[in-house]
């Protein structure tokens, strides 16, 4: 578990979780991105990136 | 299985708790009481109930012995027959405005009649389990609140404390609300299309609000084209200090256990906040808000079926609660989508 930076609910993250992989917040919805693993670190996902999804 | 009487049974909220009631596992409905349509089939006023059961009305006369009596008849007829009722039934549960404030003068002011049974204001638990389960667990008397004052009370009540002295509640309403026997206005010719502002200033469900929620609160209401549907848009000053993670702190923490109370307040997603269309039938009132923390306003919205959270599955809860049943038995239609 860790905490959304917008909403502060708690957002699962599974154990196989991997660096800048994205997650939903339940709460807000807001994209999330991992910017820190042991302990995870969230941070709002950018909503527009040159290679987003590539 | 316990034996219920719904009074007022032809209407449209007398017709949502037969719905409701017929199919709830431990209530066998013995009585649907309609001075109206006596003698008549009950699927022939509802006939969604085709099939469902074979009920006819009767007159209020032909009353027998009831466990719970419900009472959804036009406001002014619940107090005056309100000795009769408790006389036939263990339990009233009342979905009129007439035991729903707890001071004559102010029902005197916003109900332009005097009271006829003021001794019993006070006995009345208001059926609002969020605010009032323990009290409900015992609870003879109940008194549903109105669908526009559930809803604003359910979007104000977790944020009280964080919020100034003062709200202003923005109802927009779908045309069931005005009744069965709504009047010309309300005209298919007259109202399709129009959104009409009803109640600019005063509305009765002012009283209840700032009742239960302790805050003075001005309300405007509005007729829009649905048919179902409540949805209240609330602004209020937060306190200084207070920002959006306390605001979606306090309503996730005060309505984290609830079942029937979801916090819908998203940055993404096609329903980012509280909408009635998609709760139709169902006995879920959605609260959300959006906090602009420029001009330092908060507003909270609410949505719900009126006919269901706002009227009668508000009341089955209520029922559910007494008996120390499931709170969603019978209720767990979660609405449609599309519709």
């Amino acid at each position: 578990m860790s905490d959304c930076p917008q909403c502060t609910d708690e957002v699962s993250i599974s154990d196989s979780a991997r660096l800048n992989e994205i997650v939903e917040c339940a709460g807000c919805r807001n994209e999330l991105e991992i910017v820190a693993l042991s302990p995870t670190v969230l941070a709002l996902a950018p909503e527009i990136e040159e290679d987003w999804g590539e | 299985m316990i034996r219920v009487a719904v009074v007022g049974a032809a209407g449209f909220i007398g017709g949502e708790l037969l719905r409701l009631l017929v199919g709830h596992p431990e209530v066998e409905v013995t009585a649907a009481v309609s001075s109206r349509f006596a003698g008549k089939r009950v699927d022939g006023v509802h006939p969604n109930l085709r099939s469902a059961t074979d009920l006819t009305f009767c007159p209020a006369d032909d009353v027998d012995e009831y466990d719970t009596v419900f009472l959804a008849t036009p406001h002014g007829a619940a107090m005056a027959q309100i000795e009769r009722w408790t006389g036939h039934s263990k339990q009233v549960i009342d979905l009129t405005g007439d035991f729903r404030l707890e001071d004559t003068e102010v029902f005197q002011r916003y109900y332009r009649s005097s009271h006829v049974a003021p001794h019993l204001l006070g006995e009345f638990v208001p059926g609002i389990p969020e605010l009032h389960r323990e009290r409900l667990r015992g609870a003879d008397l109940v008194s549903v609140p109105g669908c526009m004052a559930v809803a604003g009370t359910l979007s104000l009540h977790p944020i009280r404390d964080l919020i100034g002295p003062e709200a202003h509640l923005d109802a927009r309403t779908g045309s069931s609300g005005s009744g069965a026997t709504a009047g010309e206005d309300n005209l298919h010719a007259f109202r399709s299309g129009a959104m009409r502002v009803f109640a600019p200033t005063g509305h009765r469900h002012e009283a209840e609000i700032a009742r239960h929620v302790g805050v003075r609160v001005t309300m405007t209401a509005t007729g829009v084209e649905a048919v179902r549907g409540v949805q209240t848009v609330c602004h209020v000053t937060p306190k200084p200090g207070v920002d959006e993670k306390a605001v979606r702190r306090a309503f996730r923490e005060r309505y984290r256990d609830e079942p029937f109370v979801r916090l819908v307040a998203q940055h993404r997603g096609r329903y980012r906040y509280p909408e009635p269309k998609i709760l139709s039938g169902s006995n879920f009132c959605d609260v959300g808000f959006a906090f602009d923390e420029d001009t330092g306003r908060l507003t909270t919205i609410a949505a719900l079926d009126n006919l269901m959270k706002g009227g009668a599955g508000n009341a089955v809860q209520c029922l559910n609660i007494r008996m120390g049943w499931p709170e969603n038995l019978g209720l767990s239609f979660p609405g449609l989508h599309p519709v």
